[in-house]
């Protein structure tokens, strides 16, 4: 047999429904691991062991009296520290949050914790999920476990690592940019951004209402498509989740590509690109069109523009979002002599630079005067980027491009600019900004090593079809088989 | 688009941050460039375009308007939260003379 950490999401549940492993001997193999590499990798902000092993001491209690019900019965799940695990702190990885507990549970984790899943910490991220690298944080920078010295990637670096790591064979991220596409193409793993709508945002904490979904981190598509399935679904608790049909992903994924349309954007394959990445991604598509898919040559011509309006809308949203953070219900506050200057203090002292940056760009987008010119031309731009893909949709089924224009860089090498850092979502952002889906999925490494991923895009509620493209590219290429030396 | 120490300061307030005078003049400057970046947009023509504040097609979702009690411990776990407390209250600076 494998060993425990090797086996997928699937692969667990079904050996512990069937009596060959126990809940607790797979949480202690996951949690002993984690101990391990933790030092040298810093994904987690908090590790659960306690309550892990509680609960998977519980699951085993209750398969023994006979109800071995739930989809992920026994299954470690890392969970990004932006989302709300009852009695467990979320940081969101700043200093004003850095002693709140939360009181209730998101409704993923209430939703997964039905299935059997065991949580087994809180991942570092960029501080209230703004960043590319977890450099941001506001506690420490989590490692890539392919080359330590680079990042994984954010804002759900930490996510990203542990799943790439085997320090959980599936986790929780959110994506307001790339947020979980990009670390999981710089990690090597599957991540999905869901369509807007899909997922509940309930106990996530906002960053861009507008934008933000929950997603899934997996080491396989076919877990990837088992991590959706369970967490999305309307709720009333969030207007904004769609009311759907809950489906079924794992059958129908299974089916063939062929006479699949996808489409190549013309403006994704650009200078700037590292050619290994072009490379990777033109030898995907040839795979793709192997399997019967027919390629077609698109444009989304306003692409250029996404990361322009993205960066208004974003942190305005953001600026509105974190006036919450105020020193009074929760969260740090300073010491001092009235209201006002408590509440100045609070947020200076609480928030750390890249959040201070994103608070001052969106006030200043959203202040009388330049409100039309900023905010209101950025939503105007965002229109003609969803039509883009409306338009785009009519030609192809899917839409394949890089999922970042390079692979991990080093720690340090973008941070002091931050306009360059902002570049590294090109390929990421248009997709939030027009609320479809896409997933990132592993499709070769660079020379040295690193992973590289492959973006596909998709129709809004179009999952199916990003995940049967690309578990058909995962079953002929077998590049998620490989793992990091650790 | 220059932005000067008076623009941050400005936002700033809106925004209730205090900063530095080395921080002011670090995102004076990064904010600069950026919104020069972000000019970009004005290349387009958006005359008669309908701006998108969200993908979803909905506008209001109603409920029914009914009362409903949290759990005393749900009130107690985020009354935990508070900086300072004084019973089932948050306590804060006098704000009236």
């Amino acid at each position: 047999m494998n060993n425990i950490i090797d086996l997928s999401a699937l692969e667990i549940s079904n050996k512990i429904r069937a009596g060959e492993l126990s809940a607790l001997e797979v949480t202690k193999a996951f949690i002993a691991r984690i101990n391990n590499l933790e030092k040298k990798l810093d994904a987690f902000n908090c590790v659960m062991e306690k309550e892990a092993l509680s609960r998977a001491g519980e699951i085993d209690a209750r398969i023994k009296a006979g109800d071995a019900s739930g989809e992920l019965l026994g299954v470690p799940v890392a969970v990004k520290d932006n989302l709300m695990i009852k009695g467990v702190k979320t940081t969101c990885s700043s200093k004003i949050l850095e002693n709140y507990t939360a009181p209730y549970n998101a409704t993923v984790i209430e939703k997964l914790e039905k299935e059997g899943a065991v949580f087994v910490g809180k991942t570092n991220l960029d501080e209230f999920a703004m960043g590319s690298s977890t450099e941001n944080s506001a506690f420490k920078t989590t490692k890539n476990p392919w080359d330590i010295q680079r990042v994984p990637g954010g804002s759900s670096g930490g996510s990203a690592c542990a799943v790439a790591a085997k320090m959980a064979p599936l986790a929780l991220g959110s994506d307001t940019g790339g947020s979980i596409r990009q670390p999981a193409s710089l990690c090597g793993v599957v991540g999905l951004k869901p369509t807007y709508g899909s997922v509940s945002r309930f106990g996530l904490v906002a960053f861009a209402s507008s934008l933000d979904q929950i997603g899934p981190f997996a080491r396989t598509v076919e877990d990837s498509a088992l991590l959706f399935k369970l967490i999305s679904g309307h709720d009333s608790k969030d207007s904004t989740s769609a009311k759907i049909e809950p489906r079924e992903f794992i059958g129908d994924m299974k089916k063939d590509i062929k006479g699949l349309r996808v489409g190549l954007p013309k403006e994704y394959f650009i200078d700037g690109v590292d050619k290994e990445v072009n490379d990777s991604v033109r030898a995907a598509l040839k795979v793709l069109e192997g399997l019967g898919a027919v390629i077609e040559e698109i444009s989304l011509p306003h692409t250029q523009y996404a990361t322009a309006v993205y960066y208004i809308i974003a942190p305005s949203e953001a600026s509105a979002n974190l006036a919450r953070y105020d020193g009074v219900k929760y969260g740090f506050r300073a010491q001092s002599g009235n209201l006002l200057e408590q509440y100045e203090k609070s947020r200076g002292q609480g928030f750390g630079p890249e959040v201070k940056r994103r608070i001052m760009l969106g006030t200043y987008a959203l202040s009388a005067g330049y409100y039309d010119a900023y905010y209101g031309k950025a939503q105007k731009v965002r229109t003609l980027i969803k039509q883009d893909f409306e338009n785009a949709f009519r030609k192809v089924d899917v839409i394949v491009t890089p999922t970042s224009p390079s692979a991990a860089f080093k720690a340090g090498e973008k941070s002091s600019n931050p306009l360059e850092m902002y570049l590294s979502d090109i390929f990421t952002i248009s997709c939030n900004l027009a609320g479809i889906p896409g997933i990132s999925i592993p499709c070769g490494f660079t020379a040295n090593k690193l992973p590289i991923g492959l973006q596909i895009l998709g129709k809004p509620f179009g999952e199916a079809e990003i995940l049967r493209t690309a578990y058909n590219y995962e079953r002929n290429c077998q590049w998620h088989a490989a793992s990091p030396n650790l | 688009m220059k932005i000067t120490n008076k623009e941050v300061d400005y936002a700033a307030r809106l925004a209730r941050l205090e900063l530095s005078a080395e921080e002011k003049e670090k995102y004076s400057a990064q904010l600069e460039s950026i919104l020069k970046y972000i000019d970009k947009l004005n290349e387009l023509d958006t005359s008669g375009v309908k701006p998108t504040s969200h993908v979803m097609d909905i506008v209001n979702v109603w409920r029914k308007d009914i009362s409903a009690r949290s759990s005393e411990e749900l009130v107690e776990n985020i009354l935990a939260n508070a900086p300072e407390r004084s019973g089932n209250f948050y306590k804060v600076k006098k704000i009236i003379e």
